[in-house]
């Protein structure tokens, strides 16, 4: 399971460090402003958000790494505060549903087609 | 008066949409080969008293008469004009009488337009529609009465959310509107197709020009909502993935996927059973759609005020709705025609239909998997844009492959060389080109710059031979075309995008990257409806030596009292220039937030190119009818 | 066949709107309800009107403690203080003031009005160090017992109920 999560973390790091953010900015992407109807803390310009955006920007400087920083405001404002909706065991249908979705149609198609160009022959 | 007179307008076109069902169920059992002419008369009259209610609200608006509840407390007198009567449809109540409205449209049109169809399959649809119109009139009346009295009548009213007043948002719920509730008339058609038995052929032209025609209301309403929110929510993105915006993408999806069967089922016998599902499963995303918007169990950027005994009168007219079609469709499906083969352009049909409803799937996991977790566990977690991208990205690649290479197919059967062509050498030769100029961005984003060159190429040889060759399907070229367009534009605008935070006091100065921005002149002013305080900052690209001047603003309107932040957007052809600030509570400095972003105007012009394509379709059924 | 499908779409489509139907009647608030049993964090905070700082890990000295997040400028704040008021009464709860970024001197003339429940005052001005408690927003209220363990957490003013419930606790 470790090795999966760190796949997907890899993976995620790929796909959403598109360009020039800085860490700062890809955090604070990733965060919910709790008290702003889901924009994230970086679009918020709420007090709340600022708060968050200081704190963020002082741990980033201290050295923290971007999952410690996920793992601490997770444990003081719960999994709600994260945007990227972490692997745990309340979202492994969340994660792997569509994937399992993505087969059984394929399967259904191939099954369609297959079955019918055989009753031509 | 107006709200005795609105009430009663709607009370009667209610009675008229119950009186055709029972002339439609009568003149059934009738063995005469036409449509009683009396059927004719009612659907006029119910369009008239219809579009009449619609009316008194908008003149309610505009002459601001508070002794409508609605009108007391999302309007207010010092409005502008086109303000108040784009608030007729800015909130719950009336927006709902504008769905009706385009239920009624659509019917009497489908009635007027099909002249020579079969009368029993004209019949039912008729009476589907109309039991779709008759219960959203009910709730209307019963639950969501936008001519609700108000007593005693206050002076004045209670006023538009400002961030809602603006032009474009003004459109953007009548153009969604005609999408999604547009498609509930092939919903109808594809029920009293099954229950006709109407063969495959005038099921498809029957349902055809609708589709085509929501389906294009429906990419620009997407697309005006989303412009409304990159300039208008200050934050500078266009897309969130926001429930709301789910809520208006996921009817796309089967839209898309519909429009594209639709072409299977029309020139050959199959899919007929397929096409009419994916009718019905439109039109109920829509209502599941709607359902999420209003019933206040989601949380989102654009909400609308929540009343639960609403999400349970939408949820049980779903339920309904839900039952009886599955029921109907149990009942009636008839045994499906078999006769393909693999590699044949249906196939590629079906494979797009396989993605439109994967991606579906995905942004409706995405939206309902936190309230399903909420609701059956109390745990609470978000699911956002990084679950998206994550998810669906890696679905371009091959999507934007088979967008490619499929239409090169031929119907019946063909064979898989011949794809790899001059567009894909041409492509790969772009994309060298900018693999060096970018340096950077994961591998993932790379390759989708890749395909969606490859995509954009083909179709712009594709488009060169439409001249030689005049049946090449047009609109499908452009609406690829805008498509590849669209996908380049947006991991372009990734890539490039510069975003810069930071805070400062008036008469600074801040140096980073290329560019000096200066805090040069702090202005405060008042209008009638806010007060405003205004910075004015240059921006000097040192590299490009150009220098903008920006001023971005903080209003706080009074009626109803609310801060905005106004972004100040310089917009050139290839990159827009995007400005916001806030103040810090209690002192003199400010946050101000500067954003490059490049290709916006691409995504926009892409997504319009997508929906011509819808246009020329339309056009193109015209022509051959 | 064809009934053994009717009954499987039938039951998956029942069991989606029973679910949005339960959700419907969900409060949709957010509370970091969370944090409940939780162990709080080793935070200093500055007094309020002199130099030095506070350490949380002292309230294991008291029999309860209550942590009140509040600001002068902040109306339900106002409108819950005669409730910690009434609670400053009690011998075995010591209540501890934070307050939340605001001025000094409307604070004290806040306090000066409408009395001062608070056994220890501290301050965060920033609004940084309320962050380690998972404060979003003002007043909330914290009750901690002697192991540093949270027992409840108030987000918005203190209601009666909340204040009977209070008081049912540290009876114990």
């Amino acid at each position: 399971m470790r090795v999966l999560s760190l796949i997907i973390i890899s993976f995620l790091i790929i796909t959403i460090s598109y360009g020039n953010e800085s860490k700062t900015y890809k955090i604070l992407k990733n965060l919910r402003c709790l008290v702003c109807q889901g924009q994230t803390i970086s679009d918020s310009n709420s007090d709340f958000a600022l708060t968050i955006k200081e704190v963020v920007t002082e741990k980033v400087n201290e050295g923290l790494s971007e999952k410690e920083i996920y793992y601490f405001l997770s444990d003081k404002y719960g999994d709600w505060i994260l945007f990227n909706t972490p692997l745990k065991k309340n979202s492994y249908l969340l994660w792997f549903m569509p994937y399992v979705l993505f087969i059984l149609g394929g399967a259904i198609l191939y099954i369609m087609i297959k079955k019918r160009t055989e009753k031509i022959k | 008066m107006l709200s005795s007179f609105g009430i009663s307008v709607s009370t009667i076109s209610l009675l008229l949409s119950l009186s055709l069902l029972y002339l439609s169920y009568y003149d059934l059992k009738l063995s005469n080969n036409k449509i009683s002419k009396k059927i004719y008369k009612f659907a006029f009259s119910q369009i008239l008293f219809t579009f009449l209610s619609f009316i008194t609200l908008i003149i309610a608006y505009v002459i601001s008469d508070f002794s409508l509840i609605n009108v007391y407390e999302n309007s207010h007198t010092t409005k502008p004009l086109f303000y108040k009567i784009s608030g007729a449809w800015g909130n719950h109540e009336g927006s709902l009488l504008l769905w009706i409205n385009i239920l009624v449209l659509f019917s009497f049109l489908f009635l007027i337009l099909n002249k020579d169809k079969n009368k029993n399959f004209k019949l039912y649809t008729i009476i589907f529609q109309n039991l779709l119109i008759s219960t959203f009139l009910i709730f209307l009346l019963t639950n969501s009465n936008p001519f609700s009295l108000l007593y005693p009548i206050p002076t004045e009213g209670m006023g538009l959310n400002p961030i809602l007043q603006d032009p474009a948002l003004a459109i953007h719920p009548p153009l969604l509107y005609l999408g999604f509730v547009g498609s509930s008339i092939y919903f109808s058609i594809a029920l009293a197709a099954l229950i006709t038995k109407v063969d495959s052929k005038s099921l498809a032209l029957t349902i055809k020009p609708w589709v085509s025609v929501s389906w294009t209301f429906q990419t620009l309403g997407i697309l005006v909502g989303s412009i409304w929110a990159y300039y208008e929510l200050g934050w500078g993105g266009f897309w969130f993935w926001d429930p709301v915006e789910n809520s208006s993408l996921m009817p796309w999806f089967l839209m898309t996927a519909l429009l594209h069967s639709v072409l299977v089922l029309e020139r050959r016998i199959g899919l007929y059973s397929w096409v009419i599902i994916l009718s019905i499963l439109t039109f109920t995303m829509s209502v599941v759609g709607t359902f999420l918007v209003r019933s206040g169990i989601l949380n989102s950027v654009h909400t609308f005020a929540n009343d639960p005994s609403r999400g349970l009168f939408i949820l049980s007219f779903l339920a309904l709705m839900v039952f009886s079609s599955i029921f109907i469709f149990f009942k009636y499906a008839p045994a499906e025609n078999k006769n393909y083969k693999i590699f044949s352009k249906e196939s590629f049909i079906l494979i797009n239909n396989w993605f439109m409803v994967f991606f579906l799937a995905v942004v409706l996991i995405g939206t309902l998997y936190p309230v399903f977790l909420d609701t059956l566990t109390g745990q609470k977690i978000s699911v956002g844009p990084p679950y998206y991208n994550f998810i669906l990205a890696p679905f371009l690649l091959p999507l934007l492959f088979l967008m490619t290479s499929g239409p090169k197919h031929k119907w019946i059967s063909s064979n898989v060389i011949g794809i790899f062509n001059i567009a894909l050498f041409t492509s790969i030769i772009l994309f060298f080109v900018f693999f060096l100029s970018i340096k950077e961005g994961g591998l993932l984003l790379l390759l989708i710059l890749l395909f969606s060159t490859y995509l954009i190429t083909q179709t712009t040889f594709d488009f060169y031979e439409t001249f030689k060759n005049k049946n090449i399907n047009l609109s499908r070229i452009i609406s690829h075309f805008g498509f590849g367009l669209l996908i380049l534009s947006i991991s372009l605008n990734q890539i490039f995008s510069v975003e810069k935070s930071f805070n400062a006091r008036l008469g600074d100065e801040k140096n980073f990257l290329n560019y000096t921005i200066k805090f040069n002149n702090l202005e405060t002013f008042s209008k009638n409806n806010f007060k405003s305080v205004k910075g004015h900052f240059e921006i000097i690209d040192k590299k490009n030596i150009i220098s903008q001047k920006l001023t971005p603003e903080i209003r706080v309107y009074n009626q109803p009292e609310t801060i905005t932040y106004e972004a100040s957007i310089n917009t050139k052809l290839f990159s827009d220039t995007y400005l916001t600030m806030s103040n810090i509570s209690n002192t003199d400095i400010f946050n101000v937030k500067f954003q490059k972003k490049p290709f916006m105007n691409f995504i926009w012009f892409s997504v319009l190119l997508i929906s011509f394509g819808g246009i020329l379709q339309f056009l193109r059924l015209k022509k051959r009818v | 066949m064809k009934k053994k499908y009717l009954v499987t779409i039938y039951s998956i489509a029942i069991f989606f709107f029973v679910v949005l139907y339960l959700s419907l009647n969900k409060n949709n608030i957010y509370t970091t309800q969370e944090n409940i049993g939780k162990k709080i964090s080793v935070i200093q905070l500055n007094y309020f009107d002199k130099p030095g700082e506070f350490n949380i890990q002292e309230i294991s000295n008291f029999n309860f403690t209550l942590l009140n997040f509040w600001a002068s400028w902040c109306g339900p704040c106002r409108k819950e203080h005669k409730h910690l008021v009434e609670l400053s009464r009690n011998s075995n709860l010591k209540i501890i003031g934070v307050n939340f970024k605001d001025d000094k001197k409307n604070a004290m003339e806040f306090l000066k009005e409408m009395g001062n429940p608070f056994f220890i005052l501290t301050k965060d001005p920033e609004g940084k160090k309320s962050v380690n408690f998972g404060i979003y927003g003002i007043p909330e209220t914290i009750l901690i017992n002697k192991d540093l363990k949270i027992l409840k957490k108030y987000v918005g003013p203190l209601s009666d109920k909340d204040v009977r419930e209070i008081q049912r606790i540290i009876k114990k």
